[in-house]
């Protein structure tokens, strides 16, 4: 069920450049089920800015009723929350849309994630690995300073890492990192910007695949139309990535 | 008790708040937060004759204090409003004003004279006043003669009450609402969103795939109280007003304008909860003003 509550911010850190890490305390986070779901972020109790932003769950911590999100502060409104600080209070509307189906993994999956889309990758890992699946990271980023949770997800399996300007890892995109991996995987999951996510489509068109879509959004919860996407299965349809998705499986949406 | 009922043409409300079209889509998903019958009446989203897709995105952008938007009408049609979303509407005791969109006048007659055959809907909302769709809309909102003609053409048809939605894109709205007072309007609805645009600073480019949009939020509050205040000075026709709404004090400044009931948009996509807070608080706040009804309050700024 979608709630929305005044959660209580625990810790707030700065963990790359421009890259914050935020975790917040409150029952909403029982109602959270699939990796990839996200929240819709109020920065003020003003108008201005007016609208919520949306952010990915990145982890969940059940048993303490915790949730981190892991955002770029970069435009007004995530430059305002990442100003929030232990014990302050942020509006929060959540869970919102459909994540990961992890039950579609079978025995080993491809996580495959870009920049601000790496995020909910984290929570999927976790949850894969409780059930037995073994996870392959591969996670590209601008440059060195940009990078984050690499340890955490090394700990999770195999970690892959690209950066555009090469201080890190391989030089250039995932795709140049997919291109030398065995495919000895059955499903892939990936969320990042939509031309990272049509190349993976494109790389594995016999695998099975879920893909987390980005759009601009109002209300975050299916009612005014502004985060459609056209879609394969219908002519006359749009699906919105507020409350269809933002998890579709590969081949659905068209970009 | 405060008397929080408001009677208007087809419409007697428990209370004079609704959400506004366009902003609660056909009421399915805030139905998953909130009872909707504590609502007033529910504004559903405009109804075309067959489905529209809209325009593409990014079809949102904000702004100071609001937003733009240009969905572009996308709507399932009539067939589809009128055989499953307003069945579906049934479950809850609350009156709907249907919001009645097209390109040509027999488009808007077509879909007036089928959806207000349904048993919920109690009133329609003629919106002749879209900013976001190349033909039809706005057309019929910005000559007085044409909106006269359109008015009449709906309200020979429509079984319900009909309320025409005004466009604050003109240059004289008091003569485009005395227009369809003279077509027969049995209420007008006011404002619909101002046209504005936003580029990007970095590229020079539009925000907004359609170019332009509607600006909407609290930023046109001060241009929709105006025009409130204008229209019902020189009409006779009863207005659920609407523009920048985001708390009580801003309903009781409509209703202060000469709004009989006002209707929240924009504000539902901040706080979804908007609209029962609202209700929830007014009767306290018109305590606390010195008055006993809703009703009393009711145009009061042209008394003093
Ligand atoms: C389902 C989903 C999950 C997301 N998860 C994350 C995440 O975990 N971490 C993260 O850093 N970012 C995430 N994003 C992107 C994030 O929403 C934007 O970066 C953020 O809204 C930008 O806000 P701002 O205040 O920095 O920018 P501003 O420029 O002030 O934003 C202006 C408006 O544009 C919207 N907007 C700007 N960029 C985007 C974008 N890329 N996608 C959607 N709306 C945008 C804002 O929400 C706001 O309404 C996610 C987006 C979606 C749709
Ligand atoms: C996303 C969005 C969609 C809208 N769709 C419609 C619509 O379909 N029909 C209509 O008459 N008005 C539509 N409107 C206009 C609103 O009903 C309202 O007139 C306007 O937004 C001003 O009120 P507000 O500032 O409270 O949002 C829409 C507004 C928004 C923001
Ligand atoms: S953001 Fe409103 S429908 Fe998706």
């Amino acid at each position: 069920m979608i709630k929305q509550e005044r959660m209580k911010v625990i810790t707030q850190q700065s963990i790359a450049k421009h890259i914050f890490e935020l975790t917040v305390e409150g029952g909403l986070v029982d109602e959270m089920a699939e990796p990839g779901q996200f929240v819709h972020v109020r920065v003020a109790d003003s108008f201005e800015p007016l609208l919520r932003r949306p952010i990915s769950v990145a982890s969940i911590d059940k048993e303490n009723k915790r949730f981190t999100m892991i955002y770029r502060a970069e435009g007004r409104g995530t430059q305002i929350l990442a100003d929030k600080k232990a014990g302050d209070e942020i509006d929060v509307l959540g869970p919102l849309g459909h994540g990961f189906p992890v039950e579609q993994a079978e025995k080993k999956a491809f996580l495959i994630g870009g920049g601000i889309g790496v995020p909910p990758l984290y929570e999927l890992a976790k949850q894969l690995n409780s059930r037995g699946i073994e996870t392959v990271h591969i996670l590209g980023f601008e440059s060195k300073q940009a990078i984050f949770y690499e340890e955490k997800f090394k700990a999770l399996g195999d970690t892959h890492i690209a950066t555009v300007d090469g201080s890190h890892g391989t030089e250039g995109f995932v795709t140049h990192i997919l291109n030398e991996l065995p495919h000895d995987f059955d499903t892939y999951f990936s969320c990042g910007p939509t031309a990272m996510l049509e190349a993976v489509q494109w790389a594995y068109p016999q695998k099975k695949g879920f893909l987390s879509y980005e759009q601009r959004m109002g209300c975050g919860i299916g009612a005014c139309f502004a985060c459609v996407c056209r879609t394969t299965k219908s002519e006359t349809d749009y699906i919105k990535v507020c409350s269809d998705g933002p998890v579709f499986p590969a081949g659905v949406v068209i970009s | 008790m405060i008397d929080m009922t408001v009677k208007i043409p087809g419409l007697e409300l428990k209370n004079p708040i609704m959400p506004a079209s366009g902003c609660f889509g056909f009421g399915k998903e805030y139905a998953q937060l909130y009872d909707l019958s504590q609502l007033g009446a529910i504004m559903i989203k405009a109804t075309t004759v067959e489905t529209r897709l809209g325009n593409p995105t990014p079809r949102v952008a904000e702004t100071s204090s609001g937003m733009l938007n240009a969905i572009g009408l996308q709507n399932p049609g009539l067939e589809k409003v009128y055989g499953s979303e307003l069945p579906w509407l049934e479950q809850f005791d609350v009156p709907i004003i249907a919001n009645v969109a097209g390109t040509t006048t027999e488009d808007y007659v077509e879909v007036a004279r089928e959806i207000s055959k349904a048993p919920n809907v109690h009133a329609l909302e003629i919106n002749i006043s879209c900013p976001n769709v190349k033909k039809g809309g706005i057309t019929f909102g910005t000559d007085p003669a044409v909106a006269r003609e359109l008015t009449r053409a709906v309200k020979e048809v429509s079984s319900v009450p009909v309320y025409i939605k005004l466009s604050p894109n003109v240059t004289d709205i008091v003569s485009i609402a005395k227009a369809v007072e003279e077509g027969g309007a049995d209420g007008i609805t006011m404002i619909n969103t101002l046209l504005g645009m936003r580029l990007d600073p970095k590229t020079g480019r539009p925000v907004i795939a359609n170019i332009s949009g509607g600006l909407s939020g609290p930023a046109i509050k001060p241009v929709a109280l105006r025009m409130v205040y204008e229209v019902s000075k020189q009409t006779n026709l009863p207005i659920i007003g609407m523009g920048g709404v985001t708390n009580v004090d801003d309903v009781i400044d409509f209703l202060s304008a000469g709004a009989s009931a006002v209707a929240v948009g924009t504000a539902n996509f901040v706080n979804p909860f908007v609209c029962p807070e609202i209700i929830s608080k007014l009767p306290e706040r018109l305590h606390e003003l010195g008055y006993d009804s809703v009703e009393e309050l009711i145009g009061r700024s042209h008394r003093l």
